[in-house]
């Protein structure tokens, strides 16, 4: 079988999206990447694995998107060999991925120029690597002094640096920006995360694989369902356990109020960012009563834990579809409302139009995906693209917009909430009267799974490698590493007092990026 | 324009009652003297840190912004720097890169001060527990005055720690009613 350009042993994983796997050697490694990158596929994730102490060398993964599904390529390095095969340079999305790699596991892309450490500051040393197998998770190094990071300096005249962060001004979650500014102009921004890296992929190493879904739901608290789901779609293509069809309806029931409720809360902030009080006021309000309504019916205002391996933990009602769809029926009045303010608001345009910028061009060389990707006219949307069930039985119409503005991300969430109105009206249709808890049998947990669902945000990857009843691995993928390097780009030769507005735009998740 | 202020006349007033504060909240009773309280409760100023949570608590924190909870209309308002702060409300687990951040934020705030650790993060590590990376709770790096446990504690709980650590009163029936009629006055005295 041929994939990626590689002809191969593809091992079809038993999930419910087509996926494969294979081992590789380095040049086929290195010839799948030029040839995804040539028929339009894109790079997921790379991440690596210590099998030392079983096969005798480090593993390197690399996860791709093509048209016929996800392609997942594992690299055997030989012994005691610490480098592969750069990808960065045909994916500059890998090159904070190949970063954050060296810091938790000691492995290196080999002939890069931009070995700065990513993850770590300094917490642990250069010598500790917290993802090998001899590594607990639970040492801790308080004497280890901080170690300067070499941010690019520009240089000019009259050119300044605003450094921000790590605690911003307003309820977000932590990071460093460093902005080099002429004026109030944007010359260059860097940003410098990893400060909420608090150990999630060691942590899963400590953790029983059917708990595994309540810590991949705390990943990236507004995608908890988008994760929870990834992960129980990975268990469950480890074991083999195929769910019942009532089950999957329940969980794109909830990742749809899941993309609503985010959305909802974006577009008010976007609102405020511009100077438009109203907009968060009105929308806050919406999301407040869906969330309310998250509550009532499924127990979690975010609807975590709610989605189980082999099945979803809630119950239903007649009462409860009536409810959902007199729901979407008032959410929608409002919001078609709302929109038209927004879109006749003078002030609110002038300030989303042309802001922040990512041509298509510039977003299909960085690989921008999720919401910020299609409202760059890159039309991926795993929910279209390689429908799983019951996805296969929505239709579901993609949003795309080329201007890649501010308008164009905010848009993007308007049209999507309208879409995903219509999905629920129609999952109404089918889901279970009552619910049915059905027991699976989860007995041989050993082997390779993976899971891959198109969160609000984007598409989110779990990786899992499961050893004799055991989490040997479990990689995650947040869509924010592909969209925070855009994010960069997005803010040169605006002003600075636009960043606030733009960065909302986007909205990335810290907590995903770092883990 | 016109639009506008239809949808906010038939949305109305949409502010719900604060919740009554919960002593088992407290963990060190006697930080801060009552007397103290009586000055710096009545206009309080917050200064929010992620210390490294999964921003399930930022949702909800955010959450107390919307008209249901109406904060500002209590009195309380979050703010950017901490030098105008008299809160530091603090999410969690406390990551090892968040650690010096949070004590310096905690440090520029002046006496007297306090602190709220929202979530079950903030008030044990939670989920994430202490390791290589995570310094566990709040307690761990500061003195901590109320700690509100959930995953994430729902909004009116985490108004609720805030109110417990300024030990305010439930509003007074008769003024409320006052400002249902129409009258200008404060939700609290």
């Amino acid at each position: 079988m041929k994939l990626c350009g590689v002809e191969g042993q593809f091992e079809r994983l038993p999930a419910p999206l087509p996926m494969w796997r294979a081992s590789v050697d380095l040049k086929q490694w290195v010839g799948a990447a030029m040839a995804v990158k040539e028929t339009g596929g894109r790079l997921l994730s790379v991440w690596g694995t210590d099998q030392r102490s079983r096969d005798g060398h480090f593993v390197i993964s690399a996860a791709y998107a093509v048209q016929e599904g996800l392609v997942w390529l594992a690299l055997p390095l030989g012994e005691s060999e610490t480098g592969f095969p750069d990808l960065s340079t045909v994916f500059p999305a890998a090159s904070r991925m190949q970063r954050a790699m060296a810091d938790l596991l000691g492995v290196h892309a080999t002939g890069v120029s931009d070995t700065r450490p990513w993850l770590r500051h300094n917490a642990w040393p250069a010598n500790y690597f917290p993802l090998h197998e001899g590594a607990t998770g639970d040492e801790h190094f308080p004497e280890y002094p901080a170690e300067e990071y070499a941010f690019t300096q520009v240089e000019g005249d009259g050119v300044h640096e605003i450094p921000v962060g790590p605690v911003h001004a307003g309820i977000i979650e932590p990071g460093h920006f460093r902005f080099s500014v002429v004026g109030e102009k944007v010359l260059r921004l860097e940003e410098r995360l990893g400060y909420t890296h608090k150990g999630v992929e060691k942590r899963f190493e400590q953790t029983p694989p059917l708990l595994g879904h309540r810590l991949a739901g705390r990943i990236s608290g507004d995608s908890t369902v988008a994760y929870a789901w990834a992960y129980c779609m990975a268990l469950e293509s480890v074991v083999g356990v195929k769910t019942t069809e009532s089950i999957q309806w329940v969980r794109a029931l909830l990742l749809e109020r899941e993309r609503i409720a985010n959305h909802l809360g974006d577009l008010g902030a976007l609102g405020n960012d511009a100077g438009f009080a109203f907009g968060l006021s009105q929308f806050s309000l919406l999301k407040e009563t869906w969330l309310r309504q998250n509550k009532k019916l499924f127990g979690h205002r975010f609807m975590m834990d709610c989605i189980v391996p082999g099945g979803a933990d809630v119950s239903f009602s007649k009462a409860s579809h009536d409810e959902l769809l007199r729901q979407c029926d008032e959410v929608e009045r409002d919001v078609h409302l709302l929109h038209s303010i927004y879109e006749e608001h003078g002030g609110l345009q002038d300030r989303f139009i042309g802001a922040g910028r990512v041509p298509p061009s510039l977003a299909a060389e960085l690989g921008v995906c999720g919401l910020a990707g299609r409202a760059s006219a890159q039309s991926y949307d795993l929910r279209a693209d390689q429908p799983w069930l019951p996805y296969d039985q929505l239709d579901v119409q993609m949003v795309t917009h080329r201007n890649g503005d501010v308008a164009a991300r905010a848009i993007t969430r308007f049209e999507e909430i309208y879409e995903s109105l219509r999905l629920i009206r129609k999952i109404c249709e089918h889901l279970p009267q009552i619910m049915h808890q059905t027991k699976h049998e989860f007995a041989h947990l050993h082997g390779y799974g993976i899971g891959w669902v198109e969160g609000w945000r984007g598409d989110v990857l779990i990786a899992l490698e499961l050893y004799n009843g055991e989490i040997r691995r479990c990689h995650c993928h947040d869509p924010s590493w592909h969209n925070w390097p855009a994010l960069e780009h997005a803010i040169i030769g605006n002003i600075v007092p636009d960043f606030p507005l733009i960065n909302k735009s986007f909205n990335l998740s810290y907590s995903g990026h770092d883990l | 324009m016109w639009y506008v202020l239809k949808q906010i006349g038939r949305i109305g007033i949409r502010s719900e009652d604060p919740p009554e504060v919960d002593n088992t909240l407290r963990v060190e009773a006697e930080h801060i003297q009552s007397a103290i309280l009586q000055i710096i409760g009545q206009a309080l100023m917050i200064r929010q840190v992620d210390a490294g949570s999964c921003n399930g608590c930022e949702l909800e924190i955010q959450a107390l912004n919307n008209p249901c909870y109406n904060i500002e209309g209590l009195g309380i308002k979050f703010v950017a720097s901490p030098r105008h702060a008299d809160m530091l409300l603090v999410t969690g687990p406390v990551s090892r890169h968040m650690e010096t951040a949070l004590r310096r934020t905690y440090e520029a705030i002046p006496e007297p001060k306090l602190v709220v650790a929202i979530g079950d993060c903030g008030c044990n590590g939670g989920i994430f527990g202490e390791s290589y990376a995570s310094c566990g709770g709040v307690s761990n790096v500061l003195p901590v005055d109320v700690a509100v446990p959930g995953c994430p504690p729902e909004p009116i709980e985490i108004l609720r720690g805030i109110l417990t650590a300024v030990q305010r009163r439930p509003p007074d029936q008769s003024k409320r009613n006052r400002l249902m009629d129409g009258q200008f006055s404060p939700r609290y005295n």
